[in-house]
C-alpha cells in the first residue's frame, strides 16, 4: 500500500522562488533512503518538509498517516514519530549529554526521571559514550556530539529518522564513528532518510538512492547499481565531483 | 562649618527607613517588571521561529492581538519620561477611571503607584531585553527542539528560556540598577523613599554636604548589592 512517507506532486517555494518541483516519492517502512545531489539542489528542504520544519506550498505530503499541509495543526504528532539529526548537531548547550538524551523521553513521552535516565544510559552506551554522560556539549568532540545527537533523536523512539549531512561538519577522522552508529540504526529497521555525501554509507547501508538536481528527483534506484553504472551524465559528473 | 560626621550619624535611622522603602519598591518593581517584560517580549515575537513558529486557531488570534498590545505598550513607555508615568498613574489614572467608568474614588496610595510605575516602566525595557536575548538564540537549537515534537511552552521553558536568560543577565542587571535609581523620582508623589528622607533631613538641618553624601553612599551600597546578586546568578549559569 502507500508508504510511511508519501510526497504527492509536492512543490515548495520560498517567496517567489520554487526550490522543489513536482516531487512524487513514496518511502516504505524500513527503507534506508540516501539522498545525494549538488549543493542547493533542495535536499535539506525536502528533508525539512517531512517533519514540517518547512511547510510545502503545493501538493500533499503524508507522513505517518498525517497529511500536510491540510492537517498542519497535528504537526507535533508527526514530529514525535520523526527524529532529526542536523549537520551542526545542535545539542542543547545547557544540558549534559545524559540530559540531552533524556530530554525527549521526559518531555515528549512523559517518562519519569528514572525511566528517562535508563533510556539515556542505554542509548549512550549504544553510541559508545557511557563515559561522557555527564559532559556538556562544549566538552565533547564533534563526532561525540553528533553521536549524542543521534541518541537524543532515537530516545523518543521515532519510526523515522532524518539525517541532514550528519558528517559534513566533522573532520574526516571523526566521520567513521558517526557512520558506524548510523549503520547500526539502519540495522534496527528504522525508516531512514539520509542526506549525505558519504557514498560508502549509501552502498553499505542504503536500500535506495535518490539523486536530486535542481529541485527534482533526477534518479531513484538501487544504490549499488546507480553508483556502479550511473545512467545520467549529471549523476556521473556529480559522483566524479564528490570523488567517488 | 566643615564636614561633621555627627550629622550623618544622626540621620542614619531615617535614611535606613528610606533605603528600606527604596529597596522594597525596587525588588517588587523589578520582579513584576521581569514577569511583564518576559510576557511582552515573547508576545512581540509571536509567530516567529524564535518562539517556535506559527500557531493556529485561538492561540494565533491571541498571539496577534497580544503582539499589537505589546508593541503599543513598549513604545508608549519608552517614549515618555518615567516621572510623567508616575504622575499619570498617581494623579491622572483615578480621573481617567472616573470619567470613563463613573467609578469614583479609585486611588492608589503613593507607594502602590510607585511600585506600579516601576513594574510598568522596567517591564517595557525588559521586554526589549528579552526579545533581543530570545532572538539571539541559535535557530538551529530551536529547530532541534521543535523537531522533537515538544510543545511551544516546553520549548520556551526548557530550551529558549535558559539560553536566552543567560544572555539577558548583563542588560537585565543594568535595568535593575536604573530602576533602583529611578525610585528617587517618587519624591514627586510623596513616597518616603531614600531621596525624600534625605531631602527632609536636609530641610531641617541644612547639612547638604553630609546628608547628600550619606544618601549617595546608601544608593551605592544598594546598587552594588544588586550587581553582586547578578554576578552570583551569572556564575551559577557559567556552563551554558
Ligand atoms: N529559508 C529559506 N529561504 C529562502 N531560500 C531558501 C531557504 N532555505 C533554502 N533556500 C533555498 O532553497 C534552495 C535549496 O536549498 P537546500 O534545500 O538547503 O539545498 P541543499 O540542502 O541541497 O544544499 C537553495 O537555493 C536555497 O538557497
Ligand atoms: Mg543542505
Amino acid at each position: 500500500m502507500s508508504g510511511v512517507i508519501e510526497f504527492r506532486d509536492v512543490g515548495k517555494s520560498f517567496g517567489k522562488v520554487e526550490v522543489l518541483h513536482d516531487i512524487d516519492l513514496a518511502i516504505e517502512q524500513k527503507e534506508v533512503v540516501v539522498i545525494v545531489g549538488p549543493s542547493g539542489s533542495g535536499k535539506s528542504t525536502l528533508l525539512r518538509c517531512i517533519n514540517g520544519l518547512e511547510i510545502i506550498t503545493s501538493g500533499e505530503l503524508i507522513v505517518n498517516g498525517i497529511c500536510l499541509p491540510r492537517q498542519r495543526r497535528q504537526i507535533r504528532e508527526i514530529r514525535k514519530e520523526v527524529g532529526m539529526v542536523f549537520q551542526l548537531f545542535y545539542l542543547f548547550p545547557h544540558m549534559t549529554a545524559l540530559d540531552n538524551v533524556a530530554f525527549g523521553p521526559r518531555k515528549v513521552r512523559g517518562a519519569s526521571r528514572s525511566e528517562a535516565k535508563a533510556i539515556a544510559d542505554d542509548l549512550l552506551e549504544k553510541v559508545g559514550l557511557s563515559d561522557r554522560s555527564s559532559h556538556y556539549p562544549a566538552e565533547l568532540s564533534g563526532g561525540q556530539q553528533q553521536r549524542v545527537a543521534i541518541a537524543r533523536a532515537m530516545a523518543v523512539k521515532p519510526k523515522i529518522m532524518l539525517f541532514d549531512e550528519p558528517t559534513s561538519a566533522l573532520d574526516p577522522e571523526l566521520r567513521e564513528e558517526v557512520l558506524n552508529v548510523m549503520t547500526a540504526v539502519a540495522r534496527e529497521g528504522i525508516t531512514m532518510v539520509v542526506v549525505t555525501h558519504e557514498m560508502s554509507f549509501a552502498s553499505k547501508a542504503g536500500s535506495r538512492l535518490l539523486f536530486m538536481d535542481d529541485g527534482r528527483i533526477a534518479e531513484d534506484g538501487d544504490p549499488e547499481a546507480l553508483l556502479r553504472s550511473p545512467s545520467s551524465d549529471r549523476l556521473k559528473d556529480f559522483l566524479k565531483h564528490v570523488g567517488y | 562649618m566643615g564636614f561633621e560626621f555627627k550629622y550623618i550619624v544622626e540621620s542614619i535611622p531615617a535614611l535606613i527607613e528610606g533605603a528600606k522603602l527604596t529597596w522594597y519598591i525596587t525588588i517588587i518593581g523589578i520582579t513584576g517588571g521581569m514577569v511583564l517584560g518576559t510576557v511582552a517580549g515573547l508576545l512581540r515575537l509571536t509567530g516567529t521561529r524564535a518562539v517556535g513558529g506559527e500557531s493556529y486557531g485561538f492561540w494565533r488570534v491571541l498571539g496577534v492581538v497580544g503582539q499589537k498590545l505589546a508593541i503599543m505598550y513598549i513604545e508608549l513607555i519608552r517614549g515618555t519620561p518615567i516621572i510623567v508615568q508616575a504622575m499619570f498613574i498617581y494623579f491622572a489614572l483615578p480621573m481617567l477611571i472616573e470619567v470613563s467608568t463613573g467609578i469614583k474614588g479609585v486611588r492608589f496610595n503613593a507607594l502602590t503607584a510607585a511600585i506600579i510605575t516601576i513594574i510598568i516602566n522596567a517591564g517595557a525595557y525588559m521586554a526589549e531585553i528579552v526579545r533581543g536575548a530570545v532572538e539571539s538564540v541559535n535557530k538551529g537549537l530551536i529547530e532541534a527542539g521543535m523537531a522533537m515534537g515538544i510543545s511551544r511552552l516546553q520549548l520556551i521553558a526548557n530550551i529558549i528560556g535558559p539560553i536566552a536568560f543567560k544572555r539577558a543577565i548583563p542588560p537585565l542587571g543594568n535595568q535593575f540598577i536604573i530602576s533602583l535609581k529611578d525610585t528617587s523620582l517618587f519624591i514627586v508623589i510623596g513616597v518616603g523613599e531614600l531621596t525624600r528622607q534625605g531631602q527632609e533631613i536636609m530641610a531641617s538641618n541644612f547639612r547638604a554636604l553630609e546628608i547628600w553624601t550619606a544618601v549617595a553612599v546608601c544608593y551605592l551600597i544598594m546598587t552594588s548589592a544588586l550587581a553582586l546578586m547578578l554576578k552570583f546568578v551569572e556564575k551559577r549559569m557559567q556552563i551554558i
